[in-house]
């Protein structure tokens, strides 16, 4: 299918100044010929290298010109060979001329593909744009550009140009860098090319989309701002998590001398029976059961599609609201972007006049949204403005799904002014916290701004590739660890933190942070010196926590069988609270009236009798929850009358109380 | 039962002397519904919605029903007990008289509700009198005492687990606010004294009385009589009580069906901030979608669960082992980073992927935590920044925006908790670029932006919180699975709240009918200025040039199936004769599908003709 080809020229700028930079380079090639064999086996590629030394092009050739500029490899089918041969490009030692590799890329793909070829055709420019280009024969660099940017909207390519300017160390070039800044802007202008400038190596791996999906629409159709007023929209995705690759499941099951084993595993599931393993349930005799309460109540897919929740296909909008009534963490999922039916004008300014008002007001839309007839569920999300700037991309708006009550969970938290004050920072702590969180600005003004989501590729993702690469050389490579570039993404960068340094020095010297000297060592973790980096696997997790729990069980229990002098209370209350007999608490009872009784004949002149009343209220207590009364009962009262003029009259009454209630 | 001898006998001075780090929450909940079933719960009425009048008994019973029907979705694990007092039959482990506790089969006295018993308890009006009996269970010249005993068969009831991990009540229903004011003098005394003890003994073991009184409309329920005192109300409580309690019981009956979680910490992280300076944090999963209850298969024949099981079947590439692959994404330790902070403006509206994690502090294990969260916290909030750092979760690493969320009160309860989210940033990866266009695209003019804007001001909802919808689907499902749980004949509609009605608002929302005119203005002064007045829904849609010649075929084959007798040819059975092409033309011209192999065609066109 046409829709699946994709020619791709990648135009690498090889010259001196961007020598620093190569293995950033090959990397980001070799990831994206990778991702082409994985998802896009047809797509065909090609590899032009400038500022090489030798010069090889069909344009030389033909009529002279274009030096330094050589053709690494023609364009065709993906394989393993051209990621081998781009993971190392030979270093050019001369100046390269970025508009003679254009050109040459330029008429490579017309040449190979004319007008008739339905795939999408890209050209892929990596360079640093330091060098000065070459006047031309006639005419100015400018003219040349935008006959070359006609020629590519003619026959439909596309260009991405990817700048690099890691380390502008005063350069003396600055009439070169505008004048080229200008011309790269001349194709943006009159062509479908973009130009991204990436000013971190890190940058660099994320600029290039390393897989290009085309875009496809979840829904199409109307935005009802009422019954009568309706906007024609088309709704995409904006973000979508790019995830491992699949893998297929492998078997080492079948022995080694089958050839015609693939090892592959295809898993079928069959359901049997929980009372009879035996016996297997055929697919047709299953039905689902959803839980209520203890019990599964058994709903056949004839009963729910005769009741299920059925919406209408439809997006409504519901209201305007503040955008401040919506908090940025209620965000629930990925993004999608609602841009006006392509080619529909009043559509187009329909939804500019909404997405500028609502800008300007700043508020949002509330709106109801079923993408597709017979969806069984709806979403409720909001609709914020994407105002554009340049007069080539139409206004849109970002929508974000809102959770439902449902999907809220209110979880009550201290408020931080019910702290305790040792918890509350002083004024030079926060002085030294606002210090910090100004000094360690990740987008400093005059400066772009670092990690920049769109240009941060995935280092788990990088990692994998680049342990596949690895692998298809030697299959028993170890996972490679992080590169340099990609360390920027896990770790902070050390060149930002040595300078705000004093801010951070400063920071650690105002707060005291020490363990919990309560707790006990096993369950102790967060102060324990970890191994940083990507490599050590990291010791701690939840086994320690495993621990604790286990030490806390194995706390040996001692079972009492009697009451003893020592503490008899506990022992009677543990005696009361054993579970493995139930004459525990008829022995412990008579125990415990038997100390009683003790207690008071060996009473002199009532030394005893604060004790005994301490046991009887144990006691009490002890028989309320068993419900043992009449023999308490008695028992009190007997007891009431022993020593009735004693001091301890005003703990008595409440017993007395008891006694007579019960 | 189970008794945690620990907590029994726990002594009340052992507490910790930091709460903050005791900062458990009962996980479950433990109720006994307490129903005066009184003669007088029946003979006094209130007048319902619907103009009949009905009895306080009915009201109690209805709440209660309706409370147990939301609790067995959203509090699967709570635990109730049904107890009727001032009856005439008895029916209690302790044999006490004047107390009936009702109970299905196969169901222990506390237990968790199941259909039956919720089926069974909804017709308990029915049988009432036969099975149950009522009687007033306070006679002078007698010394039985039902309220007290009703007070401790609750109590025994409630023996079972902990009131560390559970939260055990006692709900009281009655209409009588003076119960022993048939018995005169010392005896009444007497009685109301031990009643008060024994519910002052039950609340010592950790069980709160809760009472919700029921009173005619003309009388008022006086808390002061009696009640007041066993629950403990003193001073401003009393006089707040009554409208309050009438608040409680209509929130019982009005419930959403919403699954409760227990506030759990997801997982504990080290927030590393710099110099080897970290602090402990905890995450909590405070937005998640929520889903309908895991599906059981049954077998359909016989309703018993089954389990699954594996059938492999066996049928040269790159080997990646499960081991190597968690190792892979291991590119940092299980901790969170600071990279540093950015403007709030740099967060964009796509840079949003999963649902966002909230993060507490905590000095359970480093002390200190907390007062360099909160040092944060301020600054970020003061200087409208937000952080940005890696969180190496050994699944799926990624980078993410810290966004302090400053507490939010509002009546009394605190809507947004104090602290920070979580929120996922994407990769390059992640984000689809914008196609464009290279020829320009128009734009609004002020004029337009300005109509547009009077529209929002009309349309606006000043109130808006995201929780104010309840998922249609979700309660849909649940209501068919209660339905079909409890066997009731008719199935409930679930009112969708998010359509919004004729004129395009959400009836939810809008409330105010007098400023609709307005709107539906706005609405159209919007529409005149950005489509102009001679708007044609259709002739602005281009019709696609496949649907143009779809279209033309139809029409085509329309003409040309005129020219066959369809039927003639059916009934002398001459259809196998034809081409498929010709067959083809009358299933066109007859908008059915044309696929399939010509047999299929042929038995097509059978059916549509009814032969």
């Amino acid at each position: 299918m046409a829709r699946t080809r994709e020619a791709l020229l990648l135009l690498l700028d090889v010259s001196p100044s961007m020598h620093s930079v190569l293995p950033d380079v090959e990397k980001l090639c070799s990831r994206l010929i990778q991702k082409k064999l994985i998802y896009g086996k047809n797509h065909e590629v090609g590899v032009i290298l400038f500022g090489t030394e030798e010069t090889e092009n069909e344009l030389t050739k033909e009529v002279g010109g274009y030096e330094h500029v050589k053709v690494l490899q023609d364009i065709k089918v993906v394989d393993g060979h051209l990621v081998q041969s781009l993971k190392h490009l030979p270093q050019g030692t001369c100046a390269g001329d970025f508009l003679d590799a254009i050109v040459v890329g330029v008429d490579m793909l017309i040449k190979k593909y004319g007008e008739t070829y339905k795939g999408k055709k890209h050209l892929c420019l990596i360079t640093d744009a330091l060098c000065p280009l070459k006047d031309p024969d006639v005419g100015t660099k400018e003219d040349q550009v935008s006959t070359i940017a006609r020629q590519m909207v003619a026959f439909g390519l596309r260009m991405k140009n990817i700048v690099v300017r890691a380390s502008l160390s005063g350069e003396p070039h600055m009439r070169v860098i505008i004048e080229n800044d200008n011309l790269l802007n001349i194709f943006s202008k009159k062509s479908s090319a973009k130009t991204l400038f990436v000013d971190s190596t890190t940058s660099l791996r994320g600029a290039r989309k390393t897989r290009d999906i085309s875009p496809v629409t979840i829904f199409r159709g109307d935005l009802e701002l009422s019954e009568k007023m309706k906007i024609k929209v088309w709704v995409y995705k904006k973000t979508g998590e790019e995830k491992f690759p699949t893998l297929k499941k492998y078997s080492d099951k079948a022995p080694s001398t089958d050839k015609f084993a693939t090892h592959e595993v295809k898993v079928d599931y069959e359901y049997k029976s929980v009372e009879d393993p035996s016996k297997v349930v055929p697919p047709e005799q299953r039905i689902k059961g959803y839980r209520y309460g203890p019990q599964v109540v058994p709903i056949s897919s004839a009963e729910w599609e005769a009741v299920k929740f059925k919406p209408e296909k439809s997006v409504k909008l519901l209201g305007f609201t503040d955008a401040s009534n919506i908090l940025r963490h209620y965000y629930m999922k990925d993004v999608n972007l609602f841009i006006a039916e392509p080619g529909n004008s009043r559509a187009t300014v329909a939804v500019s006049a909404l997405a500028r008002a609502m800008k300007e007001m700043n508020k949002v839309a509330i709106v109801r949204c079923v993408w597709r007839q017979g969806q069984q569920s709806v979403v409720v999300g909001v609709l914020t403005p994407n105002v554009s700037e340049k007069i080539n991309i139409p206004d849109s708006f970002y929508f974000n799904v809102l959770p439902f009550a449902e999907d809220v969970r209110e979880f009550q938290f201290p408020s931080f002014s019910k702290f305790p004050v040792s918890w509350q920072p002083n004024e030079q702590q926060q002085e030294a916290a606002d210090n910090l969180v100004k000094m360690l600005d990740l987008a400093p003004s005059g400066k772009g701004e670092i990690l920049q989501p769109e240009l941060t590729p995935n280092p788990a993702l990088e990692r994998f590739y680049h342990h596949l690469e690895l692998k298809s050389e030697h299959q028993d490579a170890a996972p490679p660890p992080l590169d340099d570039s990609l360390k920027k993404i896990t770790e902070p960068d050390p060149t930002l933190l040595a300078e705000s340094q004093s801010a951070i020095d400063a920071f650690c010297g105002q707060f005291v942070i020490k363990e919990n000297p309560k707790l006990k060592k096993s369950t102790r973790r967060f102060l324990r010196e970890k191994p940083s980096g990507s490599d050590e696997p990291n010791g701690d997790g939840s086994v320690s926590d495993a621990q604790a729990v286990n030490s806390m069980e194995s706390k040996p229990v001692v079972t009492v069988d009697k009451i003893g002098d020592l503490t008899p209370i506990q022992d009677f209350e543990a005696m009361m609270s054993r579970r493995d007999c139930p004459d525990w608490v008829d022995k412990a009872i008579e125990d415990m009236k038997n100390k009683i009784f003790g207690l008071l004949e060996n009473s002199n002149e009532g030394i005893n009798y604060p004790k005994a009343v301490e046991l009887l209220v144990a006691l009490r207590k002890g028989c309320i929850l068993e419900q043992v009364y009449l023999s308490v009962s008695f028992f009190l009262l007997w007891f009431a009358f022993a020593f009735w003029d004693n001091s301890c009259l005003n703990d008595m009454s409440s017993i007395v109380t008891f006694s007579y209630a019960s | 039962m189970e008794l945690d001898p620990d907590d029994v006998f726990r002594d009340d001075d052992e507490e910790s002397d930091n709460e903050f780090y005791q900062e458990h929450e009962a996980t479950k909940e433990y109720v006994v519904y307490l129903v005066d079933a009184s003669p007088k719960m029946f003979s006094t009425t209130c007048p319902a919605e619907d103009q009949t009048d009905e009895t306080h008994f009915h009201i109690a019973v209805s709440c209660i029903a309706q409370s147990l029907k939301t609790q067995i979705i959203n509090r699967l694990y709570d635990e109730v007990a049904i107890c009727f007092f001032n009856t005439r039959k008895k029916k209690n482990l302790q044999d006490l008289n004047g107390v009936f506790v009702f109970n299905v089969a196969e169901r222990e006295q506390l237990d968790r509700p199941t259909a039956r018993f919720i089926k069974e308890f909804d017709h308990i009006e029915e049988s009432f009198e036969k099975e149950i009996g009522s009687q007033y269970g306070i006679v002078s010249g007698s010394r039985e005492n039902s309220l007290y005993n009703a007070l401790w068969v609750a109590q025994g009831l409630l023996r079972k687990g902990s009131s560390k991990t559970a939260d055990k009540r006692i709900l009281l229903f009655t209409n009588e606010d003076d119960p022993f004011g048939s018995i005169k003098g010392a005896a009444k005394n007497d009685m109301t004294r031990t009643t008060m003890q024994r519910a002052k003994d039950a609340q010592d073991l950790g069980i709160s009385i809760e009472l919700l009184p029921l009173s005619p409309p003309d009388e008022e329920f006086k808390v002061s009589h009696f009640y007041a005192d066993m629950i403990g109300l003193e001073g401003d409580d009393l006089a707040l009580f009554m409208p309050s309690a009438g608040q409680k019981l209509e929130d019982m009956k009005d419930q959403l069906r919403k699954r409760m979680f227990s506030k759990r910490i997801v997982k504990r992280i080290s927030f590393i901030i710099a110099n080897g300076l970290s602090i402990e944090l905890n995450t909590y999963a405070l937005i998640r979608p929520t889903v309908p209850g895991a599906i059981t298969w049954l077998d359909s024949v016989t309703n018993h669960p089954l389990k699954p099981g594996f059938l492999c079947i066996f049928s040269e590439n790159i080997k990646f082992s499960v081991q190597e692959l968690s190792e892979i994404k291991r590119v940092s330790t299980g901790h969170l980073r600071l990279h540093g902070f950015k403007p709030l403006s740099y967060l964009k509206d796509y840079h949003n992927l999963r649902p966002s994690t909230f993060v507490f502090p905590s000095d359970k294990e480093v002390v200190g935590s907390t007062c360099i969260f909160i040092a944060l916290h301020r600054s970020m909030l003061r200087l409208n920044r937000f952080a940005v750092a890696f969180y190496g979760n050994p699944s799926n690493p990624r980078l993410v925006a810290l966004v302090a969320q400053d507490e939010i009160v509002r009546a009394g309860g605190q809507v947004e908790p104090p602290g920070m989210h979580m929120i996922y940033l994407p990769y390059s990866d992640d984000i689809r670029p914008l196609h464009s266009d290279t020829d320009a695209v128009p734009r609004a003019s002020d004029d337009e932006v300005k109509k547009a804007a009077a529209l929002m001001k009309r349309i606006d909802l000043k109130d808006f919180s995201v929780c104010q919808f309840a998922n249609p689907s979700l309660q849909r499902h649940y209501a068919v699975l209660q339905a079909l749980a409890l066997e009731e004949d008719d199935m409930p509609e679930i009112k969708d709240e998010t359509v919004p009605d004729e004129e395009g608002m959400a009836s939810k929302l809008f409330t105010c009918a007098t400023c609709r005119p307005g709107v539906v203005k706005a609405v159209e002064e919007f529409k005149l200025s950005v489509y102009g007045d001679n708007y044609d829904e259709e002739g602005d849609v281009k019709v696609s040039e496949a649907s143009r010649k779809r279209k033309a075929a139809t029409e085509n084959a329309a003409k040309e199936c005129a020219n066959y007798d369809w039927a003639d040819l059916a009934d002398k059975g001459k259809l196998k004769e034809m081409t498929v092409q010709e067959l083809k033309l009358y299933l066109m011209a007859h908008n059915l599908s044309t696929t399939g192999r010509k047999e299929t065609l042929i038995s097509r066109i059978l059916t549509h003709m009814g032969k």
